[in-house]
């Protein structure tokens, strides 16, 4: 789909420029004349919502710098300086806070339809992978700044979170220690933080640009997941794309603003709003929500380092994705059977996230009396996370590679075209099948 | 094969591993759910109740502040756009009048200037509201040992915000029989804490902790320049008010700048799906 570039230089200086830095060339070929699958529907869109909201953290989060103090006494009051007497620094702020969360929401939804659609599998595993590498990278920026604000949450969050490095064996405690910059979660600890959540976007952000390059070589995936065969499959990015990414991306925009305007506080955790004090310790420790699933992962182990090391898997499963899936029928729409499973993961999904916000041995069934089984009652959090684990790491492991040896998918169509005949665009001029809808 | 081994591990900690989770020796700490009032700040077109809010200060002034500090306020605060002493006479809230005039009613600790001995001055619009302590082991030792809370983000800080507010100022009450409450506590079932170590009654120890704060609040024990009635339940629901404009002062520059977000974000969505229509209308997709 690449390759041979349909770029023609106009002027004397872009062809002046086209044989010294074809930057245009460049720049035409990727966001403009890009052969794109036609069939692609609202999902595929939110690629361009991460895009969008990847620069708005890194803009508000570059003003916020230049207010923000890096040290434990005056780290929490500088924010609600920013929040009280930095011009619109309320706005600035609440963006960044809920920003992370609407980037987590984008992040998921992209990977959930890779996962349907089966875009990771080849010739795509590359792009997969540089996307799993930009996941992780946004959780490690996400926990830093999470710990910068200074309350209570953030501070404590630090603490248990770096104490999971102390889990590994002889070396752990020392690697803590080197993480801390001291003995303690303290200064040092604020500081390097700092410049990490500084620092790591930007690495995102080039990770992101390969992500893109990675893209454009096989080009895109559709809902078919059947592969372009044909010009009339494809239309170029710009307009097509372009203005189908920007109405998805200006509805996003107004739930993101739901939020920053109506609901700033909503997803945060109010006992961050108290300064950090190391020796109070609030009533329970909880991650932001987009990582309770695997809060729930790793407390669902009674073994501290086995629940790291089950912590580490799930996300580390992901980068072996594509050579677990057996499958040669990449889109969902035609295996009726792991559609089934996939919708259970995203269901088991949510479960860990629910599980990942309750104490253990708070009772899903409060009332109900169940027998205690091992180390904990069964109608406990810490079962239902067990199962919910147990599922994650089943789908990956298990149903998929089985599932793709066993299973009889249904016919897939010969190209993208075919299944689109129906569509009123298609029939000939003059027969209008639907007046209402044209022009 | 790995997958098995994976589970079989797993399985095999669970057994050998024990009572390990963290929060296992979580204590059964207890609260009531705080009493839902209506405010007139809430929802996207809220505003806070200017007289109300006035109204708080003077609660936190005359009651609170013996013991809280609030160290992210400023006196300039109370004129500010949004704040309960604004007057559009007076964009720059330290010019004035009643705000400086409230300003000076307080003493605030300075330096002097020529000699650098230190001194007591009226506030001016600028100051920081002072702290009823000179640090924080002061006003743990003269609280039984542990810091009066600063109220600055309080309706922010606790679950339930203003609610949570207005039901403690308002929740003390006898504790029940069964309940031994040590001198220097007091029972009140909104706040936070476990009671199992006091109860000796039947069934499980009753909803809430002790509190070291007395009950701060009593019928006139402030005069509202309003004629309000000052009930205990006007005064905790007054000073819930001015808390929770406290801890979010640009909530009103916030809602209002929301509003012209959204009617722009909808007219813009609505021409690019218009603008979508038109474009793919001869494409088969």
């Amino acid at each position: 789909m690449s390759g041979h570039s349909t770029y023609e230089p106009k002027t004397g200086f872009e062809r002046w420029l086209d044989t010294r830095l074809p930057i245009l060339r460049f720049a035409n070929d990727t966001i403009v004349t890009f052969p794109t699958p036609k069939n692609l529907n609202y999902w595929w869109t939110f690629g361009g919502v991460l895009a969008m909201m990847l620069g708005i953290q890194i803009v508000t989060g570059i003003i916020l710098a230049m207010h923000y103090v890096p040290h434990v006494d005056y780290a929490f009051n500088s924010v609600q300086r920013i929040m009280r007497d930095v011009n619109y620094g309320w706005l600035v702020r609440y963006m960044h806070a809920n920003g992370a969360s609407m980037f987590f929401i984008a992040v998921y939804i992209h990977m959930f339809r890779n996962l349907y659609y089966g875009s990771y599998k080849a010739p795509r595993e590359v792009l997969w992978i540089l996307g799993c590498v930009i996941y992780l990278l946004m959780i490690m920026t996400a926990f830093f700044g999470y710990v910068l604000p200074w309350g209570q949450m953030s501070f404590h969050g630090a603490v248990v979170i770096t104490n999971l490095i102390g889990a590994l064996p002889v070396v752990g405690p020392s690697i803590t220690t080197w993480l801390w910059g001291g003995f303690a979660v303290d200064d040092p600890t604020l500081n390097r933080f700092f410049s990490l959540h500084y620092l790591l976007p930007f690495v995102i952000a080039g990770v992101v640009g390969l992500h893109i390059w990675a893209l454009h070589v096989p080009g895109n995936n559709n809902p078919t997941g059947v592969n372009v065969t044909s010009p009339q499959d494809t239309v170029p990015f710009h307009p097509y794309y372009t203005v189908k990414d920007g109405f998805a991306i200006s509805l996003f925009l107004i739930m993101f603003a739901v939020f920053v305007f109506y609901l700033p506080d909503s997803l945060g955790e109010v006992v961050n709003n108290v300064p950090a004090n190391p020796l109070q310790t609030p009533q329970h420790i909880v991650p932001e929500w987009y990582l309770l699933p695997f809060y729930a992962i790793l407390r669902a182990v009674p073994n501290k380092l086995m629940g790291v090391i089950l912590m580490f898997g799930s996300i580390g499963t992901l980068f072996v994705l594509p050579w677990l899936d057996t499958s040669k029928v990449r889109s969902m729409r035609y295996r009726p059977t792991a559609r089934i499973y996939f919708f259970i993961f995203i269901f088991s999904c949510l479960v860990l996230g629910v599980c990942g916000a309750h104490a253990p041995d708070d009772l899903v069934i409060p009332g109900a009396t169940a027998p205690q089984f091992l180390d904990a009652n069964l109608d406990s959090y810490v079962w239902l996370s067990r199962i919910g684990a147990l599922y994650y790491f089943a789908y990956f492991w298990l149903i998929t590679p089985v599932l793709g040896l066993t299973e009889t998918p249904l016919p897939a169509p010969d190209s993208i075209s075919t299944p689109v005949l129906s569509h009123p665009a298609a029939a000939p001029a003059g027969a209008v099948s639907s007046p209402e809808k044209r022009g | 094969m790995l997958r098995k081994g994976f589970a079989f591990a797993a399985f095999g900690l669970f057994m050998l591993g024990g009572p390990l989770a963290p929060g296992k020796a979580l204590a059964a700490t207890t609260q009531a759910e705080p009493t839902v009032l209506s405010w007139s700040f809430e929802g996207p077109f809220g505003k806070f109740d200017k007289e109300q809010v006035q109204r708080g200060y003077k609660v936190y002034r005359e009651v609170c502040s013996a013991c809280h500090k609030m160290d992210l306020m400023y006196f300039r605060n109370l004129g500010q756009k949004g704040g309960p002493f604004y007057d559009p006479k007076y964009p720059n809230p330290n010019q004035s009048p009643v705000v400086k005039s409230l300003a000076h009613d307080i003493q605030v600790k300075d330096i002097d200037s020529d000699t650098g001995d230190p001194i007591s001055r009226p506030a001016m619009p600028a100051d920081r509201f002072p702290a009823p302590f000179a640090n924080d082991v002061a006003a743990a030792a003269s609280n039984g040992g542990k810091a009066p809370p600063d109220l600055s983000l309080m309706a922010k800080a606790r679950e339930g915000g203003p609610n949570y507010i207005y039901s403690l100022l308002t929740g003390f009450r006898n504790p029940p029989p069964g309940l031994t409450i040590p001198a220097g506590k007091y029972y009140n079932p909104y706040f936070a804490g476990d009671l199992s170590g006091q109860w000796s009654g039947h069934g499980p120890p009753p909803e809430g902790g002790m509190i070291a704060m007395p009950p701060p609040l009593a019928p006139g024990k402030v005069t509202f320049d309003d004629g309000k009635p000052s009930t205990v339940k006007q005064e905790a629901m007054d000073v819930a008010a001015f808390l929770a404009w406290a801890a979010e002062p640009k909530m009103e520059e916030r809602k209002a700048f929301g509003l012209g977000a959204m009617i722009y974000l909808l007219i813009f969505s609505g021409l690019l799906y218009l603008s979508y229509r038109r474009i793919w209308k001869n494409v088969a997709h």
